[in-house]
Parts: C-alpha cells; sequence; structure tokens
C-alpha cells in the first residue's frame, strides 16, 4: 500500500531523510518512532503529498507522488496534532465542508455515521471553538475519515490530550484501523504505539534505524527495544 | 469506498470554500469589524485633516478612498488566510484533492466580498463627511469593483506566501504594496477622472490597466497557486 525507496529530503544543505527505504503492506498498522527531529513528521507530509521529495521514489495505494498526488490525497486521510477544523464553525458543518471538497454525495448520511463513530452525534450544532481539545481531535479523526480512506496518517495524535481524551482517543483509532485502513502513526507515547500497532520502525538519523512486529516483540518490550535500536 | 468520486470540480470546491468563508465570518465578524473600523477611523481622521480647504478635499477625494480601501484590504487579507495557518487548516485544503486555484478562487472572492461590503458601508459615510454625492454614479462603482478585484486578487496571492512566515503582518504590505502600485494608480487616476467629469478619452487608459490587471492577477494564479502553496 505504501512503497517508498531511498527517499531523500533536503531543506538547503541540511538532509533531514538519507536514503529512506520504507514498505506498509495493506492493513498494516504501523508505529513511527523516533526522537525530535529524527524526520518522522517531515516523512509523513512527504507521504501526505503536502511536501516534495528531493530524490527517491515515493507510491501510496498504487499512485506515484508528486506527479499523482490528487490521487494520492482521495485515498488519504490526515490527522496530525494540529485539528484542521474552523473554531466558528460546528461540527457538522467542519465536516460537510470536508465532504464537499472530497466530492462525496450523500453527505448528511455520511456526516452522522462519522459524528456517531466518534462519538460526537450529540454536539453536532455546536461550534468546534466550544470543544475540549479531546473531542476537537476525535472530531479531526472524523474530518479525515469522512471520505473513507484505505490509507490513514497520524502524526502526534495525542498531543495535548489528557488521559481520558487519550483513552477515548485509543477506541477510536483501534476502530479506524479496525476497518482493514492502512495505518502510519507517529508518536513519542511507547505504550499506546504497543497497544494499538502491528509494526514498529524506528527512525534515526534519516532512516529506518529498526524495525520489528508486535509478534517478534514477545521476549521483550518496546520500550527496552526502542533504546537498544537507538543505542546502536 | 462509497460515496466518492474521483474529483470535485473546481467551481464545487471554490463554492465550498467561500461558503466557509462567509459562514465562519458571519459569526465571528472578526475580520469584517476590524477592516470597517479602520476604514471608518481614516475616513474621519481624513475628512478632519482636510477640512479647512474644499479645493485640496476635492481633488485628494480619490486618493483618501483608495489609500482606505488598500490598508483595510491588507488587514482583511493578512486575516483571512490567518485563519487557514493557525489552526493548520490550511493542509486541510492542501490535503483535498482538488485542483489547488481552487483555494486561490474560494479565498479570494471571499476576501471581495468583505471587501465590497466595507466599501458599501465606507462609500455613503464618505460621501456624507465629504458632501460628495457623485460618487454613487455606476462609472466610479465599476472602477471601485475592477480596483478591487485587482488588488484583491493579488493580495489573495501574496498572502499565501508571506502567511507562511513568522513576519507575515509586516511582510505583506512590503510585498503586495510595490506590485499593486500599477492598479492603484489606474483606479485612483479614474476614480478621479469619473468625478472631475473627464471625457471617456482621458479615463479610458487607467480603465484598461485595470482590466488587465485583473485578468492577470485571475490568470496567474490559476496557472501558479500550486507551486505557491508547495512547501
Amino acid at each position: 500500500m505504501i512503497e517508498v525507496r531511498k527517499l531523500v529530503k533536503r531543506f538547503g544543505l541540511k538532509a533531514v531523510l538519507r536514503g529512506l527505504d520504507f514498505t506498509v503492506q495493506p492493513g498494516e498498522f504501523v508505529a513511527l518512532l523516533g526522537p525530535n527531529g529524527a524526520g518522522k513528521t517531515t516523512f509523513l507530509r512527504i507521504l501526505a503529498s503536502l511536501s516534495r521529495p528531493s530524490l527517491g521514489e515515493v507510491r501510496v495505494a498504487g499512485y506515484s507522488l508528486p506527479n499523482e498526488a490528487a490521487q494520492v490525497r482521495a485515498r488519504l486521510g490526515v490527522v496530525s496534532h494540529m485539528p484542521l477544523l474552523y473554531p466558528d464553525l460546528t461540527a457538522e458543518e467542519n465536516l460537510r465542508f470536508y465532504a464537499r471538497m472530497y466530492g462525496l454525495e450523500n453527505q448528511s448520511a455520511r456526516i452522522t455515521e462519522v459524528l456517531e463513530m466518534v462519538g460526537l452525534e450529540k454536539r453536532r450544532g455546536d461550534l468546534v471553538r466550544t470543544f475540549s481539545r479531546g473531542m476537537q481531535q476525535r472530531l479531526a479523526i472524523g474530518r479525515a475519515v469522512i471520505h473513507d480512506p484505505e490509507v490513514m496518517l497520524f502524526d502526534e495524535p495525542y498531543t495535548g490530550l489528557d488521559q481520558d481524551a487519550s483513552e477515548m482517543l485509543d477506541e477510536v483509532l483501534k476502530s479506524v484501523a479496525a476497518r482493514g485502513r492502512t495505518v502510519v502513526m507517529t508518536s513519542h507515547d511507547l505504550a499506546r504505539a504497543e497497544d494499538l500497532a502491528t509494526r514498529f520502525d524506528i527512525l534515526s538519523r534519516g532512516v529506518i534505524a529498526a524495525s520489528t512486529t508486535q509478534a517478534e516483540l514477545k521476549n521483550t518490550n518496546l520500550l527496552a527495544y526502542y533504546k537498544q535500536a537507538l543505542a546502536d | 469506498m462509497t460515496d466518492k468520486k474521483s474529483h470535485p470540480s473546481l467551481l464545487g470546491a471554490t463554492l465550498a470554500i467561500v461558503q466557509k468563508d462567509l459562514a465562519a465570518e458571519f459569526r465571528s465578524r472578526e475580520l469584517f469589524s476590524a477592516m470597517l473600523v479602520f476604514s471608518l477611523l481614516v475616513i474621519i481622521i481624513f475628512n478632519f485633516a482636510l477640512e479647512l480647504d474644499i479645493e485640496v478635499r476635492r481633488t485628494v477625494a480619490a486618493g483618501v478612498l483608495w489609500t482606505t480601501f488598500a490598508f483595510a484590504g491588507t488587514l482583511g487579507l493578512n486575516r483571512s488566510m490567518a485563519v487557514e495557518k493557525d489552526r493548520g487548516c490550511m493542509d486541510g485544503l492542501l490535503l483535498a484533492p482538488v485542483d489547488r486555484s481552487a483555494i486561490f478562487f474560494g479565498k479570494a472572492i471571499s476576501n471581495l466580498v468583505f471587501m465590497l461590503v466595507v466599501e458599501a458601508i465606507v462609500l455613503p459615510v464618505y460621501a456624507l463627511l465629504y458632501d460628495e454625492m457623485r460618487i454613487f454614479q455606476p462609472g466610479f462603482l465599476g472602477v471601485i469593483l475592477l480596483g478591487s478585484i485587482g488588488y484583491i486578487g493579488v493580495g489573495t496571492l501574496l498572502s499565501t506566501m508571506s502567511v507562511q512566515t513568522r513576519m507575515r503582518e509586516v511582510l505583506l504590505p512590503i510585498l503586495l504594496f510595490p506590485i499593486a502600485i500599477p492598479v492603484l494608480l489606474a483606479a485612483v487616476k479614474a476614480s478621479s477622472g469619473i468625478l472631475s467629469g473627464a471625457e471617456w478619452a482621458e479615463i479610458v487608459t487607467p480603465i484598461n490597466i485595470l482590466i488587465l490587471y485583473d485578468v492577470v492577477f485571475i490568470a496567474v494564479p490559476y496557472m501558479f497557486f500550486d507551486a505557491v502553496v508547495e512547501e
């Protein structure tokens, strides 16, 4: 579903990604881990077609970036630590706007379905600026899945959430993944990543330094594996 | 993969952005209030400053109006794009599978509507304060419309660039005013010509410049907006 070969991204003379290779099979939930400045967000922005690669080949859902960006975007949902929502519109108006931007038919039914999925159907008529951070993040996930994408990218979705909001977000993320979508998530919360993901890739110094699966982690835990990978 | 079309149309996406902006502004009135209050203050200050000399007032009438609209428009342009940038909504727009020039046209039409509403309120106030009822003639209002289209066209394009920077409030006027000089000069020339009852031959050149400028700053973003928003 995602294929990346020899990806290089430079900002001026500084190379952030240095020949990165990365593959994700359909239905996989990959946690992309790494220290600050490792290039996780830059990598996700390239996958999302928001940034151009300097060199290398990137294919998402069978389409090449940046040449077939519109086709990729139609099959992609993105959630970051920013909600990408308009505070002076209601939850329903926000979703309707994005439904129009994705050219959806039968918008009302889809909006109701999404609001139920993220547990906000009773707040559909309330302005987003009255929502808590956790509710905004749930609605942000609703926005990202409004067009039923095949691939989901989550960039630090737990940033700024308290414990309760994080637990609610866990459930929403699990339901998103349970529908067979391919998911790539960056996070510093190793415990949550270990609970949600099926594979763990560690990005360090612009390349994937280590990769393991949920099954391979049986004899150790993710924190120990992560520390070891960064130390090597 | 239910409920999906391959690509929404340019017109559909443009209208969605316009309606979203108008609905959000109708609730907050932040942008409109700032533009309107600023415009009225400038008009009133100029009124006092030029109070004693009626001839000078008549001579500079068009300049006063366009100075007011240009600065008020800059306030609106900055605010309009800041709303998209501050909460990451620009990324939300860029992630949609639409021709990205729809983002330009949507934002430009919204900005133009805000500016025209402000102008519709400011012009009667100006007419009363300056005792200048000749502004309510189709030719003058046409020049206001042409000038506003050109100014908002180039302003929306440049505000998309400046909003990416930390100095966006300062950077937009620095970028915008030199590039907008042709449209502002032509608008002032055409406006003052109409107010002074000049012959058509005298005002046709500035009006042609306004039309040309409008066409260029609709065509250029249509072709290059994708590159402008590229990271």
